[in-house]
């Protein structure tokens, strides 16, 4: 029983990420109509922003040691960084500590201006093409910014710690009544879980709580319409697709601990989060999440020994072999509107 | 009636000629075959540098170029010497190969075996290469390897540590300096029952393709020797980022050790996420849980950070060592670079520079004198002491290090610590030893 807690509790966590993904995704082509490919590059740069903030906090001037000496022989040079020198030793190491939390502050705004420029500058001279042009032009976005990413920060993958005065593990078990250390779980995975829950939460509430959400939602539904109503639709459009480009950031930051990012961190994402939009409906928000649990659970499950003893290799298929079941029983997907991807 | 020119004399003389001909070897009498794979023109010879260049063993490869071109260089004549200094062979005087210049391509392996080949394969057709070095992956190093055979090319493998390298996909073409599965796993065990005792259960996560394959094999044979159980051996996809799922029914298995048979980046992330699932902080049988990563390179280490220390696993060399053939190549590679090569770059520049010296002794580039030049070679001064070309499967025998995380590292470069450096006996194996089984070099093929 405690397997399968704790790949329930894998199975959240990975589809927090695969859910946040596909939020974003079924955000643009809900509003723009547009088949994102570069949307995992989206998520990659937010994961490279957490890296950046590290790097800045970590910013250091060098001091020569002479007691010591490097592998050449020489004195050794030690680097101290500047946020210790102003902020003292034990401000300074928490700010470093905090480095991934803290670039939350720095991914919005950067995840905004990045989606508002991919927007204007590229995403919009694409609405009235074809969605393989869309696929195709996304894509080679997306290996472009993989590849500028690994000119500035290498192929190989980057620690980015969470803060060490989080305990490593929390003991879940005890809380469900079981004796001590029989499910622990890493605490990160859950402050993971509990941050895109509050995400998605606060995407649902600005979509269906604000005037501004209730006309995204119109022109959703009907574009034309509400464009003859006198509403600059594609405005908000342009606001929506740097949101998405924000949640995906957003996701791609908390997610460093979890996984060491690297150039291709968000080609690893995009093709399971586009067979969650899939799975879970074109188009439709609440689909995208509750596909991206299912899948996770799902794919966590497959994993467990006792399964693959009986299906060799379903972990590396079974996200796969749900979409093809659920393209053929029900095209429009899990909670899909009718009419889309059905044709 | 005409005399006969022969006599007694004359004809015991010219068949003892004859018969010490027949008997050089062959190599010495190379230059009699009709020809050979691009055979070098002029006063330039090429040879070809395959590597990753993109793909997630970038890194690795870009450091194998690095100490390529140093190679290069001081085959030329230029910088400071590096090996060519501290090398037990005294044939390389800076003056190129055989007085030719070496010039050198690259290709890009991407690390996928397919590539690797097109790349070799362009090298070979369009650049003209004699000699293809490098790459990092096994299944990378087989695929060329068996290109370079049919090619009639000398195939200098880089970084690939699986047993069938040089087991059953061994190829009379191809040779490999780099240590393999088998010689991890000789020169862990006595290590880890030292450390660890003989009452371990071992729960293995396995990369599922050669390389992870043999690599479990070889460390589960030798801890199973020690007196280990082995509760599960679980093959991972290649690539596979998250391996909680993986990692999750270790909490209860009842293993008190996990061995993690991943390289690159798929075991920084199994062992950052096996350390944040707490495993090290678990008490399992009465013993602490341990976490072992056989196969270890620098930039692993580095892309680990703070999860590695105090990890056990093995290098081929490291840059620490005490020698004269380290100290010469991380001077030259450190002054060049400003930080010191990794274990891939070292295994590279030392194959360049083996193929050079075999080229120079057995006077052709033909690849049949050169592989003959190499087989049984006996050297030493490259930085791993005393070291054999074994004849029978072209596997280089050497001592092996034993490596662990360091405790309180002083720099980014001294991540690992040398614990032990393993005798070359120790680590030696029979050409016929079953892991190695079902393999024929087959005949030299010298192409054209």
């Amino acid at each position: 029983m405690q397997d399968i807690i704790i790949q329930i509790l894998n199975g959240l966590d990975k589809g927090s990420a695969y859910a946040l993904i596909a939020l974003g995704l079924t955000l643009i082509f809900g509003t723009l109509g547009v088949v994102n490919f570069a949307h995992g590059a989206l998520f990659l740069v937010g994961a490279f922003v957490a890296v950046t903030m590290q790097r800045i906090l970590n910013l250091s001037y060098e001091v020569i040691d002479e007691s010591q000496t490097d592998f050449l022989g020489n004195p050794l040079k030690v680097d101290t960084p500047y946020v210790i020198g102003w902020f003292g030793e034990s401000a300074g190491n928490t700010l470093i500590d905090w480095a991934v939390p803290l670039a939350i502050f720095l991914a919005i705004p950067v995840m905004l201006i990045i989606g508002f420029v991919m927007e204007r500058g590229l995403i919009k001279h694409f609405y009235k093409r074809p969605h393989a042009d869309q696929i195709l032009v996304t894509f080679g976005l997306a290996i472009v910014i993989g590849e500028i990413v690994k000119a500035f920060y290498g192929a190989n993958p980057i620690q980015t710690p969470a803060p060490s005065s989080l305990p490593r593990t929390i003991d879940f078990g005890t809380w469900l009544g079981y004796e001590a250390n029989a499910i622990v779980y890493p605490t990160w995975r859950l402050v993971y879980f509990f941050f895109s829950a509050i995400i998605i939460a606060g995407v649902f509430a600005f979509l269906q709580f604000t005037t501004f959400g209730m006309v995204v939602r119109a022109g959703m539904a009907d574009r034309e319409t509400v464009g003859l109503l006198g509403i600059n639709i594609d405005k908000r459009f342009t606001i929506m697709f740097g949101l998405a480009a924000s949640v995906a950031g957003l996701a791609g930051v908390m997610y460093t601990p979890i996984l060491s990012p690297h150039y291709n961190l968000g080609m690893d994402f995009l093709v399971l989060s586009f067979v969650v939009v899939v799975v879970g409906g074109m188009g439709s928000l609440p689909g995208a999440v509750l596909a991206g649990f299912l899948l996770g659970i799902l794919q966590s499950f497959a994993s467990m020994n006792e399964v693959k003893a009986i299906l060799p290799g379903i972990d590396q298929i079974i996200i796969y072999l749900i979409a093809i079941i659920v393209l053929l029983v029900r095209p429009r997907g899990l909670m899909g509107r009718a009419g889309v991807m059905e044709d | 009636m005409k005399n006969s020119r022969f006599t007694r004399r004359g004809v015991l003389k010219t068949g003892a000629i004859g018969g010490a001909g027949l008997a050089l070897p062959q190599y010495l009498r190379a230059d009699g075959h009709a020809g050979f794979t691009n055979a070098p023109q002029g006063d330039t010879v090429k040879i070809g540098f395959n590597v990753p260049q993109t793909g997630p063993y970038a890194e690795e490869g870009l450091d194998e170029l690095r100490a390529q071109e140093l190679a290069v260089e001081h085959l030329n004549g230029m910088g400071d010497g590096g090996m060519l200094n501290t090398f037990s062979e005294k044939n390389l005087d800076g003056t190129g190969i055989l007085g030719k210049k070496v010039e050198f391509v690259t290709g890009d392996t991407q690390t996928k075996s397919d590539v690797a080949r097109a790349s070799a394969q362009q090298m070979i057709e369009r650049e003209g290469v004699i000699m293809v070095n490098g790459g990092s992956s096994s299944g990378v190093a087989i695929a060329v390897q068996g290109l370079c055979q049919e090619a009639g090319i000398i195939f200098m493998a880089g970084l690939t540590h699986s047993n069938d390298t040089t087991g059953k996909d061994r190829k009379a073409n191809g040779f490999r300096h780099f240590f393999n599965g088998y010689m991890s796993g000789a020169a862990l065990g006595p290590v880890l029952e030292a450390e660890y005792g003989n009452e371990r259960q071992a729960y293995h996560l396995t990369a599922d393709y050669t390389w992870g394959w043999t690599q479990q094999e070889s460390i589960q044979t030798a801890t199973e020797a020690l007196g280990w159980g082995t509760v599960q051996n679980v093959l991972t996809p290649v690539g596979a980022g998250d391996f909680s799922s993986y990692i999750a029914p270790i909490l209860n298995s009842g293993a008190d050790t996990l061995i993690l048979n991943h390289y690159g980046g798929d075991m920084v992330n199994s062992l950052s996420q096996a350390v944040q699932f707490g495993l090290r902080d678990r008490q399992v049988n009465g013993k602490d849980f341990q976490i072992i990563v056989p196969l270890y390179s620098e930039l692993m280490a580095a892309g680990a950070g703070e999860n590695i220390k105090g990890v056990f696993g093995s290098m081929n060399w490291n840059w620490q060592l005490q020698d004269e053939g380290t100290a010469a190549f991380t001077r030259s590679f450190g002054e060049k670079y400003g930080f010191p090569p990794s274990g891939a770059a070292h295994t590279c520049y030392v194959q360049t520079l083996l193929y050079a010296d075999a080229v120079t002794r057995a006077g052709t580039f033909n690849p049949c004198g050169v592989a003959e030049a190499l087989e049984g070679f006996e050297f030493d001064g490259l930085g791993n002491g005393p070291t054999l070309y074994r004849a029978d499967d072209h596997q280089c025998f050497k001592d092996v290090l034993v490596m662990k995380g360091a405790e309180n590292p002083t720099n980014a470069f001294d991540t690992l610590e040398i614990v032990e450096v393993t005798p070359r006996a120790q680590v030696e194996y029979p050409q016929d030893h079953p892991m190695f089984a079902g393999g024929d070099l087959g005949s030299c093929n010298p192409g054209a």
